[in-house]
């Protein structure tokens, strides 16, 4: 079996369910070329050294023309009219556009603001178990695991939460460009992510201009208002920051809660010790990053210099696959890998990836996480899959199920 | 065999005693009894509390935001130890294997560890030191007493010294809106430590946040009024100021006193150990039962020319400590060495600073991302045509790509390109440190593996 096929095999919609033993052969070869010239990354030390490589760039505009050609297409960062948003930059420029979106986000200039959404994280996971009264089966995608993140990011970012059914068919559009399957279609969803994110940035630009006429306590708000005339984004920033954050936020989550019920109901035993001690709650959920991590790969990575590692030199313009899922479950890192240990010590998983592109909202995702599987934990009497594995999602990149049917036998307050 | 049998017996049944109860020996403790060690342990500390943490004392806690006694150290596990807090390790009885302390009682061990750290250099005129508003801040207590007078509002306060401390000091200070004077020796902060080009930097910095910074003058005299209160310092280049507080912030001495005459290898530089953390003795031979590790400890180290280093540094004292105790119970090739490569970080002035590698062995500097302008750089320094260390402002995450340049003796300057294209094409400049007493040709050193367990050296010797 050769390694493109094996690549060919983790992009397979039929291998969805469970990628982790295709990952394993393809640790093999720490780092191989592709079929199309890609150059895929699978262990643990060889990714957090090229995540932390100023060599390697996060703008498809480096990417050499001719990269990407043969049945594994390229996808570049984000196909529209609008400019890329920081994840498709690099510093200077990613630097300053992450600095002015973390002003009212995060520490230094707001370190409390997760912290205190706590109160009103747990409101809203109630409101959403509360809703599972009367009834005996729950689709825990549909009606939980996506739900709370995109009310907890509207929310945060000062976008209605009753325009959901806009945004969200616009959201789908745009990650399903990420998906680097090329069987189906890839050219038309290219064309329609394009479409679709340029339709979500007017929608946000629109949100925007009302937010900087009347502020709010949200994010939009605040990057509109911006800290003088050095420090602030241009209009068109706040779009590309915006469209991100909505994007990511909704995105990814709904994909963390997901495998994480599944999880624990195949791991019965971590269940019923989270509800005994909700405290687990906080490395259950590290683990959970390692073991069944929401981004599986970051394919948007090119080398701007040849680059040699593990015994292969990447060449300058190559495009990089860093499979994260894979280089979490790297014997050589973790113990055991492929077991899941709420209390694994020295837990440093690539779940959030790594350097300067570390996930922008990992301790929001911690939190939503933490507070949504104790609950869950805590509320459902008896809860069982209905199928297993369930139904995933196309998508291979950002990886969870579509539907996860569970069914329970009481319902605590 | 013999050797096997005698580490085994002790992890099981042995006495194991660990002089300083700070990170360095809290967590050589837990490594112990983490790596399966049942013997006894007895934890010997002269501060009368448990173990804390000294980073933030000169941040949060002189902010206001932490109070100084409310930087615990984290546990790792339980330790099952007896402590003798509140008293201080006065002798040691090498032969008798028993350490004297300075209540009288004499604790015996089978195993020893000496993590006795650092002190504060106090201001070198006893009279002057004892002057009501004359402080140091290493302990606790110093923070909580720091904190308090800061916070009570003096007019001006004076630091002595733009090391890291001084420097984190007059930053808290003017985060609190007081006015600050520094007075450095030296041409610019951080110097020593950094070098002129990054010094520069830090300068520009302390003046742009208010601080009346000045270079190349040492205090002279501090000067208190009749009822001992500081009133005024004055300066080498005859200015007096009206200060109404003054922190020293000359450096530490390493506590090592007690160790005088006990025939161990120890003196104002620290405990001198093999990579190993094996104490040696005043005749240079290793020690079986001995073992040193943190602020305290001097080790030779490859990477470096085999230099002895003595690093007061955070990481340093975590990894030292736990390679001393998995050393204390193991033996032979179980044994593994010190090999940790020298980091440390700082907060001022709201840029976050970071090092990797020994920044005074360089002779050249290259700014290789950013720009010095913007306060935002990486400056890699060369050491005779190989990457030997990496200082970031506000961009730590890059440094472990140069952790890896610096533990391959990559060759300096670097020839690739990166993402930032502003510093393509910079040449190298000396690093400008004031003293670059650099070693001579040595054989080259290479670090290879992750984990600790394999972690190896290649050794390259120099050509003849």
């Amino acid at each position: 079996m050769t390694q493109a096929t094996l690549l060919q095999q983790i992009l397979d919609y039929a291998n969805r369910a469970d990628p982790y033993p295709l990952y394993a052969e393809l640790r093999r070869t720490p780092v191989t070329r592709q079929e199309g010239g890609v150059y895929a990354v699978s262990t643990y030390w060889e990714i957090t050294g090229l995540l932390h490589d100023p060599r390697i760039s996060s703008d498809a505009r480096n990417r050499a023309p001719q990269a990407g050609a043969g049945p594994l297409p390229v996808v570049p960062q984000e196909e529209t009219d609008l400019p890329p948003s920081f994840i498709g930059l690099d510093p200077p420029e990613h630097d300053r556009l992450r600095r002015l979106a973390m002003r009212p986000f995060g520490p230094p200039h707001t370190p409390r603001r997760v912290h205190d959404m706590r109160a009103e994280l747990t409101r809203t996971v109630s409101g959403l178990i509360d809703a599972f009264q009367g009834r005996s089966e729950v689709d825990i995608v549909d009606d939980f695991a996506y739900p709370f993140p995109v009310t907890v990011i509207c929310r945060l970012l000062g976008v209605p939460r009753e325009d959901e059914a806009r945004f969200h068919i616009w959201a789908e559009a745009v990650v399903a460009a990420l998906d680097p399957d090329p069987v189906e279609g890839a050219p038309d969803r290219a064309r329609a992510a394009r479409r679709a994110r340029s339709e979500l940035g007017l929608y946000l630009a629109g949100l925007a201009e009302e937010r900087r006429r009347a502020p709010g306590d949200d994010l939009l708000s605040a990057m509109t208002s911006g800290h003088g005339p050095e420090e602030r984004l241009s209009p068109v920033e706040v779009v590309t920051t915006a469209v991100l954050l909505l994007i990511a936020g909704h995105e990814t989550t709904v994909n963390l809660i997901a495998n994480g019920v599944l999880t624990l109901l195949r791991h019965p035993e971590e269940l019923k010790r989270l509800r005994d001690e909700p405290g687990l709650a906080v490395p259950l959920v590290e683990e959970l990053l390692r073991y069944e991590p929401p981004v599986q790969l970051l394919p948007q990575r090119t080398a701007v210099a040849d680059i040699d590692i593990a015994g292969t030199t990447i060449p300058r313009g190559a495009p990089i696959w860093l499979v994260v899922a894979s280089g979490s479950r790297d014997p050589r890192r973790f113990a055991d890998p492929d077991r899941f240990l709420p209390e694994r010590p020295d837990n440093q998983h690539l779940g959030f990836g790594g350097g300067v592109h570390y996930c922008f909202g990992a301790p929001l995702a911690r939190l939503e996480a933490q507070i949504a599987l104790t609950e869950l934990a805590r509320r459902l009497g008896e809860p069982r899959l209905v199928e297993d594995p369930p139904p995933y999602r196309r998508n291979p990149v950002l990886r969870g199920p579509r539907h996860l049917r569970v069914a329970f036998d009481t319902l605590a307050r | 065999m013999a050797a096997d049998g005698a580490a085994e017996v002790f992890r099981r049944r042995g006495h194991a005693v660990v002089v300083g109860a700070s990170l360095a020996g809290l967590r050589a403790a837990e490594t112990l009894r983490e790596e399966g060690f049942t013997g006894t342990l007895t934890m010997i500390g002269d501060e009368p509390r448990d173990p804390y943490d000294r980073p933030p004392l000169s941040k949060q806690v002189l902010l206001g935001r932490v109070p100084a006694d409310g930087t615990e150290l984290p546990r790792r596990r339980a330790l099952d130890a007896r402590w003798r807090l509140g008293v201080a390790a006065a002798g040691l009885d090498l032969a008798g294997r028993r350490v004297r302390l300075a209540d009288g009682e004499e604790v015996a061990f089978d195993r020893l560890l000496i993590a006795t750290g650092a002190r504060a250099r106090p201001w070198f005129r006893e009279s002057e030191a004892a002057l009501d508003g004359v402080f140091v801040l290493r302990t606790a207590d110093d923070a909580a007493r720091l904190t308090r007078r800061l916070a009570a509002g003096p007019r001006r306060v004076l630091v002595v010294g733009a090391g890291f401390t001084g420097s984190e000091i007059a930053s808290a200070c003017r985060e609190r809106g007081l006015e600050v004077t520094v007075a450095e020796r030296g041409p610019a902060p951080l110097v020593g430590a950094l070098g002129g080009v990054v010094g520069a930097v830090a300068a520009r910095l302390q003046r742009d946040h208010g601080v009346d910074l000045r270079c190349g003058v040492t205090v002279t005299a501090l000067e208190g009024d009749l009822a001992g209160r500081l009133r005024r310092a004055h300066l080498s280049d005859g200015a007096a100021l009206d200060v109404d507080v003054a922190v020293i912030g000359l450096g530490a001495i390493r506590n090592t006193e007690w160790l005088t005459g006990s025939g161990l290898a120890a003196g104002p530089r620290g405990v001198a150990c093999d990579a190993g953390c094996r104490a040696f003795d005043v005749h240079g031979i290793v020690t079986d039962d001995v073992f040193v590790a943190g602020d305290v400890a001097r080790s030779p180290h490859p990477l470096f020319g085999y230099q002895f280093l003595s690093l007061e540094h955070w990481g340093n004292a975590v990894a030292q400590a736990e390679v001393a105790a998995h050393n204390m119970i193991s033996s032979g090739l179980d044994r593994r060495p010190h090999l940790w490569l020298p980091a440390f970080w700082s907060a001022q002035f709201g840029v976050n600073v970071k090092s990797v590698g020994v920044p005074p062995l360089g002779d050249e500097l290259v700014v290789t991302q950013g720009a010095l302008a913007e306060n935002r750089f990486v400056a890699a320094y060369g050491f005779q045509g190989r990457f030997i260390a990496a200082v970031a402002f506000d961009q730590g995450r890059w440094l472990d790509f140069y952790r890896g340049l610096i533990e391959s003796a990559a060759p300096f300057p670097p020839a690739f390109t990166n993402l930032d294209r502003r510093t393509d094409g910079t040449r190298p400049v000396p690093a400008d440190f004031p003293d670059p007493s650099l070693p001579t040709h040595g054989p080259t050193v290479t670090l290879s593996g992750y984990s600790p367990s394999e972690r190896r050296l290649r050794f390259t010797p120099a050509p003849a």
